[in-house]
């Protein structure tokens, strides 16, 4: 990093602190060319690196593949969405980055996933998450569940991160190399996602009276959704055959026999009598929705929309 | 150094005490003329710890307050990758708040404290994020002319004589330079963008402008405790000339911008080598630290409820650490 050219040393501290902006002719030194928020450390595979590949003729999903990776992206992005507003309203500072954290790691996966599908039709990810409509997203009902209070929030981000984590597991063996490369990216984020939610339930469960009674109440309110993230289709079936993607119920006895461990440590399991809950109808993956959706794409979509084909 | 030994010491003072103090001040009055540093553990006097503590827990409060404007356009943000930028942007800010809560720790007072005092509206924060954020531009302004200004006051604290706030501020620094290069990059694709674009970008750089200016505190003349920060070695440029230095960085960049400053008095003192501005509104600074600003009452609200819904949280989290401990104990 270099300081600005009309700079005192006594007043630039060697290293830091740069208030160039990366561009030439600014006052300052630096690469013109680059980016000056391109900052990605080690080799990570960044979404940015996708859509040259792309542009390169390097990959293109097939049909199936494109609409499948459009499902996992869509998951990714609405939970994102609704993770974000938790800035700056968490119980605690350490929460709110936390909360961050997953936030951002969520919209990463999807901005991966997103490109990829794109390349199917032509669009770029924000054609996809800026411009389509609510019966085009492809997300599960689960992600687009309200917030609520924090225990609804950790219910949801538990069952997600354990059901995201068998998912991804399984598709870093995928036949499609650009699937496997987000999927192993993704794993390790979303392992540390399930830690941080899984000592919250404990937590919530072993804690005061009222934190148990709201982290059941939590799950009850969520448990429903649980079903429609492990049900088959024609789509999910092919792309199992051909090794791209995996049977969302092959993934079951391992996310129950994980959370259930979890959820017994907590004491909670004879109280929720998960069996028991009901289980939504779904229908996200066909692009069904309950109400909460048209709510969150209308705030996410709306400056995007007052000024369309402009670039930011 | 001259003039360092400004406490005076209390009568009720045994002997021993009284040569405990003096051979502290003398210590503490070495360290800073040596232009060293001071750690926690180190006798200081009371009024550098108690200058410290408000310095320090008003950036921190800066910081976390701070989140708010910027918080308001993540759900909006108009395309996914400044969605993950700005995403990233607040939560580095957590980050900052969190830093420099624990760095005021260290002079003996708890963050619950300082916390429960900025809610109560007793402590103060940077006063600029009083003015609301109501265009995406202003994502843009508030990067390049709010943080860009925070670095330059930041920068010289990196070498406050206090240890654990000069490293806090090495890392926070840091992480501000790429916010400021953030909020250029947002302006900069905004002025080469649709004529609507450019329009948002310079109505944001309208009205952030003056008060980024102010963020440097009130002109030398009119700041009673910069003298004493600066003998201290917590300050080490005066208000007015991290002010010019702001100004001509800004005049330059601006250009590449393609903007404009809503300032048509700028220009650079041949005699004095200095930077010069237009006249501020100092009334309007002090109406806004005083309480009269568009957001106050928000911003401290949406503080008070954040930690007020969060309490149960909290208390489930302690309750449940004393359970393990027991269970522990008893193990």
């Amino acid at each position: 990093m270099t300081a600005p050219e009309n700079e005192t040393q006594d007043f630039a501290i060697e290293g830091h602190g740069d208030i160039s902006v990366g561009v030439r002719g600014a006052g300052a030194s630096g690469d013109g060319s680059a980016s000056a928020t391109r900052i990605t450390p080690g080799n990570a595979l960044r979404p940015e690196d996708i859509a040259l590949e792309i542009r390169k003729g390097q990959v293109k999903p097939s049909d199936d593949v494109a609409e499948y990776a459009l499902r996992i992206g869509d998951d990714g992005l609405i939970l994102a969405q609704r993770l974000g507003h938790w800035i700056s309203r968490a119980p605690e500072l350490e929460e709110d980055v936390a909360l961050g954290n997953i936030a951002l790691d969520q919209l990463g996966h999807a901005r991966s996933f997103l490109t990829y599908a794109g390349a199917a039709w032509d669009k770029s990810e924000d054609d996809l998450a800026y411009f389509r409509r609510e019966h085009e997203f492809r997300s599960a009902h689960l992600f687009e569940q309200p917030n609520g209070d924090f225990a609804v929030t950790i219910a949801r981000q538990f069952i997600v991160s354990y059901y995201q984590f068998e998912l991804y597991k399984r598709l870093t063996g995928s036949t499609d190399a650009t699937i496997a490369a987000i999927a192993a990216k993704a794993l390790k984020e979303v392992d540390y996602h399930r830690d941080h939610s899984a000592q919250w339930v404990l937590r919530l469960a072993g804690g005061t009276e009222e934190s148990r009674r709201r982290i059941v109440q939590a799950f009850k309110l969520v448990w429903p959704y649980v079903e429609e993230l492990f049900e088959d289709d024609e789509l999910t079936a092919r792309l199992a055959e051909s090794g791209a993607g995996v049977q969302p119920s092959s993934l079951r006895a391992d996310f129950d026999q994980l959370t259930g461990a979890i959820l017994s440590e907590a004491g909670l399991d004879e109280e929720l009598n998960l069996e028991r809950i009901p289980q939504s109808l779904g229908g996200g993956r066909q692009g069904k929705h309950s109400e909460h959706l048209g709510y969150l794409l209308a705030e996410m979509q709306v400056l995007a929309r007052e000024h369309p084909g402009a670039s930011w | 150094m001259a003039s360092q030994n400004l406490q005076s010491v209390p009568a009720e003072l045994s002997p021993e005490e009284l040569e405990r103090e003096q051979a502290g001040q003398a210590y503490f009055d070495r360290i800073i003329s040596e232009d060293s540093r001071i750690e926690p553990r180190d006798w200081m006097p009371e009024a550098y710890r108690k200058t410290l503590l408000r310095q320090i827990s008003q950036h921190a409060h800066s910081e976390i307050i701070g989140m708010q404007p910027e918080a308001n356009w993540i759900t909006r943000a108009p395309s996914l990758k400044r969605k993950a930028i700005l995403m990233a942007k607040v939560q580095d800010e957590a980050g900052h708040g969190l830093y420099l809560y624990s760095a005021a720790e260290t002079l003996g007072q708890s963050r619950d404290k300082m916390t429960s005092d900025l809610i109560a509206g007793k402590a103060r924060y940077s006063s600029i994020f009083n003015y609301p954020a109501i265009s995406w531009a202003d994502m843009g302004a508030i990067g390049w002319l709010v943080d860009g200004a925070a670095i330059c006051n930041q920068v010289p604290l990196c070498r406050a004589s206090y240890g654990p706030y000069g490293r806090a501020m090495v890392r926070i620094c840091k992480e501000e330079s790429f916010h400021q290069r953030q909020g250029f990059e947002i302006l900069l694709e905004l002025s080469n963008g649709t004529p609507a674009q450019k329009q948002m970008a310079q109505d944001a750089v309208n009205r952030w402008y003056a008060p980024a200016l102010m963020m440097f505190g009130p002109p030398d003349d009119d700041s009673p405790n910069s003298k004493q920060s600066m003998a201290w070695n917590i300050k080490r440029f005066s208000n007015d000339e991290l002010r010019s230095r702001f100004v001509g960085m800004m005049v330059e960049q601006v250009k590449v911008l393609g903007l404009t400053l809503p300032d048509k008095d700028i220009r650079f003192n041949e005699e004095t080598k200095k930077w010069e501005h237009g006249p501020l509104d100092w009334n309007e600074f002090k109406d806004v630290l005083a309480g009269k600003g568009p957001c106050n009452a928000q911003r401290l609200e949406r503080r008070r409820e954040a930690h007020d819904d969060g309490a149960w949280v909290r208390e489930a989290a302690a309750e449940y650490a004393r359970k393990q401990a027991e269970k522990e104990y008893a193990a």
